[in-house]
Order: structure tokens, then sequence, then C-alpha cells
């Protein structure tokens, strides 16, 4: 009954999704108001329809009705509840489904906000989105249904079907196969519904490049109205993509955070295009360039997003992140290559009326400096897609597959991080405009010779790597030149207004928000940078066989293997666990509790390792294996990773400078009040 | 004499073509820069991804560096904790998406192929540790290159569990009325 109703709506969201295009479209065309009004309220349907469709949905994931083919795919009795409702998105008919819900709710918070104030770009708003929706929701009704049940037929054949067929009779296992081991974790909760949140929130300011394209208006209107939203989706993908790299650190078990897997790439490859857009967004705001190549990357953010989707889904590649394989590729194909095709098409249509009158002057100007963070962005972003799709490519040209590795990436767009690191360590100095090597020379000479402390401590602590050494002096110099621009800058003001430090402090960085947002973001990614820069350079590690009581040494700590347990749990799962002490001089740091969780139901281990954090290194330790019978002796591996911690630090620190970039200005909220 | 001031100051403003050329030259210096790193790194790290029997049938010494994709055989597979060595077999499964599909998915394919006696083999050893996934009729993909021996040393190891949902169900479902 309950999935019956969450289907039925499911068929009336696709009906009404169609109505609001056709409505939208007409409604323009004739210039019916009337239309525009139904148009709207069909858009704005969706999101309650599918909010009620989801509930549905988590309702018989709750309710352990093993007869659903979603439910059995996705739940076992043994799960806890939290994991019941994050199965929504474990599987590929949920996860399908909660995007549509996603999508639907951005468009209903558009169309309630600003319905009158962009009156004459929201109908395009309206028909790009829910041209989205509508291709989605016939994946979900045709290809991917949530709502499908198990029926065993006259033959004994179990077949799934959404309607009882003739002389068949309902399956009713007794419990579900689970989602698998790796996913039952708080990860779950948190990491996919970020990562699609930023995803389908870069939906919107596409939905207004289009609308603008459409209308060939060739101002920034469609820019600034969609400013928040698109930081927002780009902080939300980060976040999806930090949060994914923890998970990994905390369960994988491999001692890494980040593997260059197919999957991975696709959620990274709109983020570049995305940060690029972030960047080149503030230089059509400030200085009216880029129009053309903000519409551009706003088109190629959009495609990846459903490239990035349609690759996890596909089962294309081998990853932990990949769904089973399905029927939907050729679909998404089709999709992708349509949006792109129209969108460039109207791009290429509005070309000369997009054309900005300014040039930019100086090569040491922060415009050429915002020019070359735009090309280093598309060119890793270009070394990425190429890996992803290098295997097809091969097999085109030469027969044969060809897959590149982690090294390939690291290796061809490492450089390119460093020279991202080294502009954004200039770019706080550099002047609008006109500025010349000199100038740039004069004031960068200080906090640059301050930052060589970094390398030359690295070499003093034993750091040979002559690429780690620069490596560590560029997010250093970003680190020092970016605290030297604020503190100069918070001094000046506290002279000229004679004002304490800390009020000037203050008022600086609340007047300038976006600007200092985005140095604390800078200052993050250093941070980050140097975390990277500590696991790839100078991880160490070792392994042995240990009996009770014998120890290993790793770069100066001892660890030693003191206990061994192994026992069922009431959920399901096998646990062996020893507890390693991790000391160093003699002196005991921390007790650690290496395991493997070996889930009966899946047939699955997973393995989950002990760790020591301090702001210097990381202690990883993992069991690998252990003597069955006696369980005296035990396999340990064990990884130092110096520095890692900064990236944790540091991807906190850039969510702090994004919020504050995000922030509403005292102005806005002043003309909000005005208005009601 | 005011003209000769003013004549270059006239050319660096006004003249754009001059402007755009240094920024000509620093994008294709870029460009030049990523087609290299691209190149380079590509000569180091590419792999050919060739199934079980088309490594078997080439010659001895083609692929230094080689990628090769097959079914584990649950019963092959011996571990050695102390040394961490891990020795397993894998066999023969299609290399093409178009094939595996006409032949009722990965699922199917991974358990015909584990089944099948006449299906060629191969013998792989990686020295790590064990993966949680390593088990029977996961897919195995070995990075690393054909010994002189005939076994397979692999340096790197992806492991891929298709879902089991399709059989999973009717032993359950007909256990329960």
């Amino acid at each position: 009954m309950i999935a019956n109703i969450g289907f039925g709506l499911l068929v009336i969201t696709i009906v009404t999704s169609l109505i609001a295009v056709i409505t939208a479209i007409y409604g323009v065309t004739s210039k019916t108001r009337a239309m525009l009004e139904t148009s709207r309220l069909a858009a704005l349907s969706a999101f309650p329809l599918l909010s009620m469709s989801i509930a549905a949905l988590i309702t018989l994931l709750l309710s352990g009705k093993f007869e659903y083919v979603y439910v059995y795919q996705t739940t076992s009795l043994s799960m806890p509840v939290y994991l019941k409702i994050a199965a929504l998105w474990g599987g590929q008919q949920g996860s399908l489904l909660f995007w549509c819900w996603l999508l639907s709710g951005f468009t209903f918070i558009v169309l309630i906000r600003k319905w009158k104030q962009d009156h004459d770009l929201l109908p395009w708003v309206i028909v790009v989105t829910n041209i989205t929706l509508f291709f989605f929701m016939v994946l979900v009704l045709f290809f991917e249904n949530p709502f499908l049940k198990y029926y065993i037929m006259y033959n004994g054949e179990v077949i799934t079907s959404l309607f009882q067929p003739f002389h068949a009779i309902t399956a009713h296992p007794t419990d579900g196969s689970g989602l698998n081991p790796l996913l039952r974790h708080y990860g779950m909760v948190v990491h996919p519904p970020m990562l699609y949140l930023g995803f389908v929130g870069f939906i919107i300011p596409f939905a207004y490049a289009i609308a603008a394209l459409i209308e060939g208006r060739t101002d920034d209107r469609w820019l600034k109205a969609t400013r928040r939203w698109s930081l927002t989706a780009w902080l939300f993908l980060s976040l999806g993509l930090v949060l994914g790299s923890r998970w990994a650190y905390d369960v994988l078990g491999w001692g890494g955070y980040w593997s260059w897997d197919p999957v991975e790439i696709s959620a990274f490859m709109p983020w570049l295009t995305g940060t690029a857009y972030l960047h080149s967004m503030v230089m059509q705001d400030k200085r009216g360039l880029f129009k053309h190549w903000n519409v551009a990357l706003i088109i190629l953010t959009f495609c990846l997003v459903i490239f990035g989707t349609f690759l996890t889904r596909s089962g294309l590649f081998s990853s932990v992140h990949a769904f089973s394989e399905s029927q939907i590729g050729p679909a998404f194909f089709i999709f992708i290559a349509v949006m792109f095709v129209v969108s460039l098409g109207l791009l290429l249509f509005r070309w000369s009326r997009l054309s900005s009158g300014y040039q930019i002057k100086s090569f040491f100007s922060r415009e050429s400096a915002f020019l070359y963070n735009n090309l280093l962005f598309l060119a890793i972003f270009a070394i990425c897609l190429l890996g992803v799709i290098f295997p097809i490519l091969s097999e085109l040209f030469t027969g044969q597959q060809v897959t590149v590795g982690p090294q390939f990436y690291e290796s061809a767009a490492g450089p390119l991080f460093a020279l991202l690191l080294l502009l954004m360590g200039i770019v706080p100095l550099t002047a609008w405009s006109t500025s010349s090597a000199r100038n740039l020379g004069k004031t960068v000479w200080k906090p640059a010779l301050i930052s060589l402390i970094f390398p030359i401590a690295a070499v003093i602590l034993g750091a040979r790597n002559w690429i780690a050494v620069i490596a560590i002096w560029l997010a250093a110099l970003v680190i020092c030149v970016t605290l030297y621009d604020y503190i100069r800058s918070i001094g000046l003001r506290a002279a000229n207004h004679h004002e304490p430090w800390w009020k000037a402090f203050l008022t600086l960085t609340t007047r300038n928000r976006r600007r200092y947002g985005g140095y604390i973001i800078h200052l993050g990614v250093a941070l980050m940078g140097l975390g990277i820069i500590g696991i790839e350079f100078f991880q160490t590690q070792t392994q042995a066989m240990l009996k009770l009581g014998e120890s290993l040494d790793l770069s100066g700590y001892t660890i030693t293997y003191r206990d061994f347990q192994i026992a069922d749990t009431p959920d399901g799962r096998n646990v062996a666990r020893v507890e390693i002490s991790i000391a160093r001089n003699n002196q005991e740091l921390k007790v650690v509790y290496p395991r493997i969780d070996y889930y009966y139901d899946s047939e699955q281990a997973v393995t989950i390792p002990g760790l020591r954090t301090t702001l210097a290194d990381d202690l990883y330790v993992i069991l690998v294996d252990w003597e069955p019978v006696t369980s005296e002796a035990a396999t340990i591996k064990a990884f130092r990773n110096p520095l890692m911690n900064w990236f944790w630090i540091g991807s906190i620190v850039a969510v702090f400078g994004t919020l504050l970039a995000l922030w509403p200005s005292r102005e806005r909220k002043l003309n909000t009040k005005e208005a009601a | 004499m005011s003209n000769n001031t003013t004549l270059p100051q006239n050319r660096s403003k006004e003249n754009p073509a001059f402007k755009i050329n240094k920024f000509v030259i620093g994008g294709v210096l870029l460009l030049a820069a990523v087609v290299v790193l691209v190149v380079t790194s590509l000569k180091g790290n590419a792999q050919y991804y060739l199934t079980v029997d088309e490594l078997l049938a080439s010659p001895p010494g083609q692929y230094s560096n080689v990628r090769v994709s097959g079914v584990v055989l649950g019963d092959t597979i011996e571990y050695d904790a102390q040394h961490q060595v891990l020795k397993f077999t894998i066999a023969n499964i299609p290399g093409d998406n178009a094939v595996i599909e006409e032949m009722g998915g990965i699922a199917q394919v991974l358990h015909n192929a584990s089944t099948d006696p006449s299906a060629s083999r191969l013998q792989i050893e990686y020295h790590d540790v064990k993966p949680d996934l390593l088990k029977n009729e996961a897919q195995a993909i070995v990075t690393g290159q054909l010994g002189v021996d005939g076994v397979f040393y692999a340096e790197e190891l992806l492991l891929k569990c298709p879902s089991k949902y399709e059989e999973g169900l009717p032993e359950q479902s007909q256990n329960s009325r």
C-alpha cells in the first residue's frame, strides 16, 4: 500500500515536471501570465510530491518489509536505525530518487524566493531544472524503480515486479542482505548527501546561465543572483570530497585517503571546474572580464556533474563506490550530449553580445593571476579527464585497452598543483589592473623570506627529497604571504582609524567577507597541502608477525602487541581485536585497538585501523591477520603519516572561510528588511 | 622631443596585439608544459589492460607492465601472514562489456568462469596485506608482470565484488513460504 502510494507520487511528479516545461515555454513565447503561474505551481509541486514519496520509501526501509527489492538489498534486521535511513542513498534506485528530491527542493527554494525578482529568467530556469528532473524521473520510473517487489512464479522462479503477476505469490524473505559492510559507517550518513548537495547545487547557476543566454541578457545578473548558490554548492562538494577521504582513512585500512579511482576523480572534476568558476566569477563581477568563459565553465561543470553521477552508476569501473551494473548508461550519454550541445550552441549564438570592453593590461596584475589560476585548474581537469577516459580512447584507436594508475595523475598534475600554490602565494600582493614585476617583488620579499623557515626546518629534520622541500616552501609561502597581507591591512586600518587591532581585525573581516573568506580558504588549502606532502613524501611503514608481548619499531615509535580478543556481536559481526601499545622512549603514549570485523551476512571483512593522531604525525596501525588456533601471533602493519592531521585541520579552516564568504552582508540584510 | 618619450607608451597601451601576445605566449608555454607532463607521465605509467587469455597468448616479454582482470578461485587462496605473501589463481573472463552483458551480466560471467574447468588460469603472487574483498568469485584486477615461471607478480591488486542480489534471494524466499 505504502509502496503503491510512493510509486503513484512518482508518476504524478513526472507528469508535473513535463507540464512545468511545456507551460513555461508556452507562457514565455505567448506572454501568457496564467501559463507562467501554472508552470510555477507545477514546478513547485515536485518537491512536496517527491518528499512524500521519499517518506514512503523510508517507511518501508524502517519497516523491514523485505519483500520489497530495495529494502531487501540495502537493509537487514541487524542494521541500526540511522543506517536504515541512510540506506535511502545506499543503492542505485534510492540514490537516484534522493537526487531528484534534492533537485526539486533546490528548484522549490529558487521559485519561492526569487519569483518576483527574476521573473524574466525563472521560466527558463524551470525549463532547465525540470527537463533534468524529467530525465532522472524517467530513470527512476522505467529503469531503477525503488518500489519493486519480489514475486514467486508458479514454476518457482523469483521475479521482481511492480504489480502482482498472474498466478504469482509474494516472496517473503526473513532478512535482507543488508548494506555492503564498507558502507555501514557514520560516514555513510554524511558523505553521500554532501556530495549530492554539491552536485545538484551547481544545476541552479547552470539553469540561470542558460536562462540568461536564451533571453539574451548580457549583464551579470544571472551570475550575481547565483553567486551564493555556486559557493554553497562548492562548499558541499568540497565537504563531500573531504568526508569521503576521512571515511577511507578510517575504515578502508590501506593507510591513505585518496586513491585516484575513477569515481573519486569523477567527483573531483566538477570540483576543479567549479573552483575555476568561483574565481573567474570574481573577475566578471569586479572587472567585467571572462563573460564567455564563465558561461562555458558552468556548462562544463553541469555536464561533469551528470557525468559523475553516471560514472558511479554505470558499473564501468571497479571501485569501492560503484553500484551494481545497470542499463542506464546509454540514456545518460544521450542526456549529457544533448545538454552539452544545446548549451554550447546557445553560447555560440550569443557569443558577440557577451564580449567585454576590458583588456588585461599587465602580466603581473591580479587579473592575469586569475587567468592563470583558471588555466591551471582547467589543465588539471584535462589530465583527470584524459586519465579516466584513456582506456576507452586507447581501445578506440589501438584496439587495446590501456589504463593509467595513480602515479600518472600524481606526476602529471603534481607540478600544476605546485604552480597553483605559487599563484595563491603571490596573489594577495598583486594589484588590480597594473602591476609590475618590480612592484610585486618589493612587497613579496619579506613574507617570502619568512616562509623559507619551513623548508629549512624540513631539511634540518632530515628531509632530503628536493621536490618535497620545494612543495613545503610553496605551502609556507601561501601561509606567510596571506597572514602578512592580513596583518599589514589590520595594522594600516588600526593606525588610520585609531582603533585597537582586534577592532580593526573585526571590521576589516566583516566588511570584506568575500575577500578574507577567500584568503582563509587559501590558508586552509595550504595547510591541507602540508598534510598531503607529509603523507605522499614522508610516509614510512613496517610490518611483522608478532607474538604476544613482542614489538616492532617504526621511526622512533615502539609498537607492542599486548592482547587479542575475538567475539561475535549481536549485530551479526565477528570482531577480532588486538590491543596495541604505542610508545616512544619507553614512555607509553596511547593504546589503540585495530580490528577486523567480519560480517556473516555478506561474508565480508572490514579492516579498521587503530589511530594515534598528533599535530606532528599519525600512527596508523592495522591488524592484518592472526593465527586462528592459538591466536597468540598476529600480523601487524603500521604506517607513520607525518603532518596528516593538517589535512583535516586545513579542511576545517577552508570550510570556515567559505562560511565567512557566504555570510550575507549587512547591506543585504537591510535591503531585505526594507523590502519586507 | 615629446614624440620620442610618448611613443613607447602608446605602443604598450594602445596596441592590444602586443599585450595579447604576452598572454598567448604564456598560455602556449603552459599548454606545452602540460603536454610534456602528460606524455612523460603516460610513458612510465600506462598499462595494457588484458584478459588472461590475451596475456597467455602474447609472446613472453612483450608487456613489462600490464593489468589483467579475472575471477578469483576461492579454493586457491593461500596467505602466508608472517611474510605477507598472497597466492591465488584467477580464471579468464571476457574483457568486453558488451560480451559480458550478452552473457547475462558480470555476476553470471564470474560465476560461470569460476566453475568452468576449461577456462585458462593464471597464478598470482602478491606481497602485501590480504585485501578484505578477496574471496571466491570476486573480480580481481592485478597490475604487474608475468614472470618466466608463468606466475604473475602483482604490484597492485584491486577487487570488485558483484552484487549478489540477483542470486541471493531464491534460497531465502523459498525457505519462508
